[in-house]
């Protein structure tokens, strides 16, 4: 295989019907929808299902739909159709069914505005849905991580019987870059033993959330517990740079790690003694590595393109051991790497400095 | 002593009613005089005669009928608050050799879910919808529907509720992509016999992939109604049949050679 020029959204479209994906259903929003754009031509070509749907909440209902009779399933979307998917999200998690949503964030809160933007984070972390229960949630900051953790999605989707979320912001979706595709893989006619495709020969199968007694509604709830207890141990991931020496850390996911990666390299060539961590997986957030790295430096700079929220799980990550400050650009505004290099100059003392 | 009483019977009995083998055995949570029993009846043997119990899929909606996946033996699943016409076409889409029901009330059709049986209708989705309408919201405690006469008096319209019902079949009927569209009644004997025709009918539609099919079911609340079983039949008959006349909205040439 080789290298080619894609756009983030197409990455992404492709990367998923390589990966098995059988069955894609969306609705036109900006800054994603070159990604529908692209699985319309091309899932049909295949043989596999694409339909445009009227809404974002009859798209992941379709989806929840498809993941119930055993078959990759996707959407995308990006802020606000998000929000309309919360409902089916909830429901799929809560009835143990692996499917991927796309995010590709823009600016908000309300109609927003169609730029890059990081501000749902807590959307997608936290819960995406009511209920107690969190998705997985992977952020990549180039469109070849973008194509890598699609395929890592569906996988983990599968493994664990869990919705995931790639959460990419709008700049990975509409930027052009190199980047190497997987081989197409093989669709499998096998189904899974809880899929739906009707009780021949066999007791009927039932797919539902529905627990009338609290004992079984928290039997269940502690079922889920558990599962996410073993993500959070199996699935942390993040990747850093300069961290060996670091006495000072940036951290930043997605497009702004990426963006806090210049400024770190620049301050480098000037002696300064920063490193970034760059977050992969939101959720499980990849609070070991985060805690010992807190344990060596003297001061942490969170940098989001949002009004600070994973600036939380970082404070939640590292209490009060290590001071934590945030820099942050909100409504579509990108941080050039100069205002973190500046950000970060004030964190150091003088004799740094000097 | 009567030796008679004690001699076994020679003549070999013949089954005339049992349980259909695409419904359950367990007892059902309906109110006493709901007619949600009968349309659970009707749908069972409509699937039995024609076999298609192995590979039918139920989507369940939210409502009384909420544990309806569970009443049949058959495949099933729980749809969100209106959204199983999606939740149908993300099945059907996949697996388009499956036999796709949902079965959804006034409230998750006609209100919450508007949109979705209003899409899947318009798409000629080759799905069966079973639209059990009974003018009120029935597990919730009896609050207005869109489909509540003008007038009804609910727990949330105290005064009587204003505007006129709407009417799902007529409204749909108008789609292109609806291959089988009638309004039947549950009320008495001879009703519920073209009910279960229809039913049939429905099943055989998406069986030859014409398009969309709906069967109405005009269906008592009693509980809800403030009324007995017989006074609720009685008040379909009298209320409910001039608001939403019973009939074939939409039947394509092709259902009429089926």
């Amino acid at each position: 295989m080789s290298r080619e020029l894609l756009k983030g959204n197409v990455a992404i479209a492709e990367a998923a019907l390589r990966a098995g994906m059988t069955a894609y259903f969306g609705y036109p929003i900006t800054p994603q929808t070159e990604l529908l754009e692209h699985l319309a031509r091309r899932m049909p070509e295949l043989g596999r299902t694409f339909l445009q749907a009227e809404s974002e909440i009859a798209a992941i209902n379709m989806v929840y739909g498809a993941a119930c009779t055993g078959v990759r399933t996707m959407t995308s979307s990006s802020g606000p159709g998000i929000s309309l998917m919360q409902e089916g999200m909830s429901y799929i998690a809560a009835s143990d069914l692996p499917c991927v949503v796309v995010d590709v964030m823009r600016g908000g809160p309300g109609l927003g505005n169609i730029l890059p933007s990081q501000g749902d984070y807590f959307q997608v972390t936290r819960s995406a849905g009511h209920g107690d229960y969190h998705p997985i949630v992977l952020a990549p900051a180039s469109v070849q991580e973008a194509v890598d953790l699609t395929i890592l999605a569906f996988d983990l989707a599968d493994h664990y019987r869990h919705l995931v979320i790639l959460a990419a912001d709008g700049l990975i979706g509409q930027m052009m870059e190199p980047a190497e595709l997987p081989p197409m893989r093989d669709l499998s006619d096998e189904r899974p033993a809880y899929a739906l495709t009707g009780a021949k020969g066999r007791a009927p199968r039932r797919i539902a959330s529905f627990y009338l007694q609290a004992e079984a509604e928290e039997a269940y709830n502690l079922h889920i517990q558990a599962r996410l207890a073993r993500i959070r141990a199996a699935e942390q991931r993040s990747t850093e740079y300069f961290t060996e020496d670091a006495q000072l850390l940036v951290v930043g996911y997605g497009s702004a790690g990426r963006i806090a990666l210049s400024a770190v390299q620049k301050l480098r060539a000037q002696g300064v003694p920063v490193g970034l961590f760059r977050p992969i997986s939101l959720y499980p957030f990849p609070e070991v590595r985060l805690r010992q790295l807190a344990a060596q430096v003297s001061a942490i700079l969170v940098v989001e393109m949002n009004a600070g929220q994973m600036l939380e799980d970082v404070r939640l990550t590292v209490a009060e051991h290590t001071p934590i400050h945030f820099y942050g650009r909100m409504g579509g505004a990108i941080p050039v790497p100069e205002e973190i290099e500046n950000a970060l100059l004030k964190l150091l003392p003088t004799e740094v400095l000097s | 002593m009567t030796d008679l009483l004690l001699e076994p019977t020679t003549v070999p009995m013949e089954t005339v009613y049992c349980m259909p083998q695409a419904l359950g055995s367990q007892p059902t949570h309906y109110c006493p005089g709901c007619t949600h029993g009968v349309a659970h009846r009707l749908l069972a043997e409509a699937l039995d005669e024609l076999n298609l119990r192995e590979r039918a899929i139920l989507v369940a909606p939210v409502g009384c009928a909420v544990f309806a996946y569970q009443y049949f033996e058959m495949d099933g699943c729980e749809a969100p608050h209106g959204r199983a016409p999606a939740m149908a076409t993300g099945i059907k889409r996949v697996q388009p050799e499956n036999i796709v029901i949902t079965y959804q009330g006034d409230g998750d059709l006609a209100s919450i879910g508007a949109g979705e049986i209003l899409h899947a209708a318009a798409r000629g989705e080759a799905i069966t919808v079973i639209f059990v309408n009974n003018a009120i919201y029935g597990m919730t405690g009896g609050q207005v529907a869109p489909t509540s006469l003008t007038g009804q008096r609910t727990v949330s319209s105290p005064f009587g509720r204003e505007g006129v019902p709407l009417q799902m079949s007529e409204l749909l009927s108008v789609l292109p992509g609806a291959a089988y569209i009638v309004r039947r009644s549950l009320h008495n004997p001879a009703n519920i016999r073209k009910a279960k025709k229809a039913i049939l009918t429905a099943l055989k539609v998406q069986q030859a992939g014409l398009g969309f099919g709906m069967v109405e079911l005009l269906s008592s609340c009693p509980t809800n109604w403030g009324l007995t079983p017989p006074q609720a039949l009685q008040w379909i008959e009298t209320n409910m049949l001039p608001a939403f006349p019973v009939g074939d909205y939409k039947v394509l040439d092709a259902v009429k050679e089926l």
